[in-house]
């Protein structure tokens, strides 16, 4: 199993590489460059251009592409053209607020989909199934933006429970009440993805749960006499825990994929706001960067989901 | 003392809920069974059989189903009887062994764990003979290298080996009553026979009853002491093994064994039953329901039989009157088509 995983990973450098020539070849086809928003009616026009010239814009560029290769392989990432910092550093701080903030929306999905998806399976067809069937029809047809600007004006404007922006009050002072802070500035964005995530694992897991029940080692078990509430644990959420499970790798990576929507809709700091704005900056190095890592993340997800089938489902192996 | 009688069935019906109505699966079954005695359920898919056996394990569910009549288990009402307190009767008293193998066994629990869990439910063996048992069930279901096959999950063991198993849990607790459900259809032919062999080695052993549900009439003229046979929710014949195969009155349990290919069939074709079993809602079970699958006999058809099943000779039970007039046409017309 071990040489599964190493030659995987060792594949996946190959996979990486053809996914940065694509990005670092698009990300240049898009109009304007990273000056373009320098310009303005009192600028210098030779100015911007010797600032292209010397960011060695006017290369060819497949020239820029193993320029920016050579120093990515030293572990140089770059410096982003609008932050004026190495692109390493602005992503692993971005990296901290988008892993904390998916991490409590996570376990929010997680702690809504799951008892909800209990309930509704184990009531199939009475008012508390269809409570929750038509509750999470209908958080799947909101689109996530209006959702997420109407959570604002409730709770951030209209009854300003919450924060609308930011990660942290700028008036905390050490470690607890930054720490609360941060937990408070978080609450809002997470508890919405939540909502969304939750659809998901609701549709899988209470379909999961009916199709169990009706197997034919549900019927053993019965059987033999095991008492109902025996067999919905033992037998029958284990096999409909595997669906989930087989997606797990993919949640776990996802934790540093960043959410794009809520990010920028909520003003929260994160790798999914950097992504748009460097995007809309035309920040090269920050898109290439951001688009690696994600493909990364990917690769990695599909990789442990893998790992985690074999674990937990002995007819599974790793080949 | 004991009752010799194991199962004593007394008009039993059983109704399932089908768009709202309740429609009748079974009707009126009346079976008994003898401790050490193989009584084999023979029919059509669709004829009740295993309606029946679920309903002597207790295991319809009940919002959905309305079972009526009398299942005495061991002198034990189990009609009636839910949740819990039925449960300690399943797996205890009757062991049931269910038609497909390789699905009836839980995909991500261990042999050992399987058969455990049958142990661990009723108190039959205490917990510190739980290990010996095991391995003393699988050996004698005829499984090799048990301390191996105990660490192994259902998917690397082969569908026979996997049948054994789910006898070996059917057995563990020594049961009066083994129901067997098809238990050779999803298997091998070659492995058919073992397996049968098997059921009867420990029904012998441990004198219990068998109610074995098949429609294979190869295997019922082989292992069983009697036979009922059903159509349509309904029993129309039931008799001897012996009794049966040789003088058999009812038109269905006739072109059942006319339809069973056999070394002395002289025939090049072999007889088929014209149509299907009917569905529920079109039943009526005061009539001889197979009479509709005869063509010349429609008018018999329509007509309701007040006594459901008559004692024709010693332990000979027939239902209604038709089969006296019941011919096949190729005997009705002296020589047949060809």
């Amino acid at each position: 199993m071990w040489k599964v995983i190493i030659r995987r990973i060792l594949l996946m450098i190959p996979q990486l590489f053809i996914l940065s020539i694509l990005v670092f070849f698009f990300a240049k086809l898009m109009p304007g460059d990273p000056f373009s928003g320098l310009i303005g009616p009192h600028t210098d026009p030779h100015e911007v251009e010797a600032l292209r010239r010397a960011a060695g814009l006017y290369d060819p560029w497949w020239e820029q592409y193993l320029r920016w290769l050579g120093n990515a392989i030293h572990g140089n990432l770059g410096m982003s053209y609008n932050l004026k910092e190495p692109v390493m550093t602005v992503i692993g701080h971005r990296a901290i607020n988008t892993f904390w903030m998916s991490l409590l929306s996570v376990i929010l999905t997680y702690l809504f989909a799951i008892p909800m998806s209990i309930v509704a399976a184990r009531n199939e067809g009475k008012w508390q199934d269809q409570l929750w069937l038509t509750y999470n029809s209908i958080t799947f047809g909101i689109p996530p933006y209006v959702f997420y600007l109407l959570i604002i004006f409730i709770f951030g404007y209209s009854l300003n429970w919450f924060p609308t922006g930011g990660t942290v009050s700028p008036d905390a002072m050490g470690i607890i009440p930054v720490f609360f802070s941060k937990i408070y500035h978080m609450i809002l964005p997470a508890f919405s993805l939540a909502v969304f995530g939750t659809v998901g694992i609701f549709t899988y897991f209470r379909s999961g749960i009916l199709d169990e029940q009706t197997q034919d080692y549900v019927r053993t078990a019965r059987a033999k006499g095991v008492k109902e509430k025996v067999i919905f644990r033992r037998h029958i959420l284990r096999n409909a825990s595997l669906p989930i499970a087989s997606n797990f790798g993919f949640v776990i990576t996802g934790l540093l994929g960043g959410a794009i929507f809520a990010e920028t809709i909520f003003g929260y700091p994160g790798l999914g706001q950097l992504f748009i704005t460097s995007i809309s900056g035309r920040d090269y190095s920050m898109i290439t960067a951001l688009i690696l890592l994600n493909g990364f993340l990917g690769l990695l997800g599909a990789l442990l989901s893998d790992i985690i089938m074999a674990m937990v489902d002995p007819r599974i192996r790793i080949q | 003392m004991e009752s010799e009688n194991i199962l004593e069935a007394k008009q039993v019906s059983v109704a399932f809920r089908i768009a709202g109505k309740f429609q009748k699966a079974i009707y009126d079954i009346d079976l008994s069974l003898r401790r050490g005695e193989v009584l084999a359920i023979v029919g059509e898919s669709g004829s009740g059989k295993s309606t029946f056996a679920t309903a002597v394990m207790g295991l319809h569910n009940p919002n959905q189903t309305q079972i009526t009549g009398s299942i005495l288990l061991d002198e034990e009402e189990v009609i009636g009887k839910t949740g819990d307190s039925m449960a300690s009767i399943r797996g205890s008293k009757v062991g049931m062994i269910f038609q497909n193998p390789l699905t009836a066994l839980n995909p991500l629990m261990k042999i050992g764990q399987q058969i455990k869990e049958m142990l661990a439910v009723h108190d039959v063996y205490p917990e510190n003979q739980y290990e010996s048992r095991i391995f003393q069930l699988l050996e004698q279901v005829g499984i090799p290298n048990p301390k191996r096959v105990v660490n192994q999950f259902p998917h690397q063991l082969s569908g026979g080996m996997r049948q054994r198993v789910m006898i070996a849990i059917a057995i563990a607790n020594d049961p009066d009553l083994i129901i067997a459900d098809e238990p050779t259809t999803a298997l091998d032919v070659t492995i058919q026979a073992q397996i049968l062999d098997l059921i009867l080695e420990i029904q012998k052993k441990k004198n219990a009853g068998v109610i074995l549900i098949t429609h294979d009439l190869g295997v019922v003229a082989e292992v069983a002491d009697t036979v009922a046979v059903m159509y349509a929710g309904q029993l129309v014949e039931k008799a001897s093994v012996e009794e049966l195969f040789q003088n058999p009155k009812h038109p269905y349990t006739r072109s059942l064994l006319r339809s069973n290919p056999s070394a002395e069939t002289v025939s090049d074709d072999l007889y088929v039953i014209p149509g299907s079993v009917p569905s529920l809602s079109e039943i009526e079970y005061d009539k001889d329901l197979f009479l509709a699958r005869v063509p010349w006999m429609k008018e018999e058809a329509q007509k309701v039989i007040s006594e459901k099943m008559t004692e024709i000779s010693s332990n000979h039970f027939v239902r209604g009157q038709a089969w006296k007039k019941f011919e096949f046409p190729d005997q009705k017309l002296k020589g047949g088509k060809k």
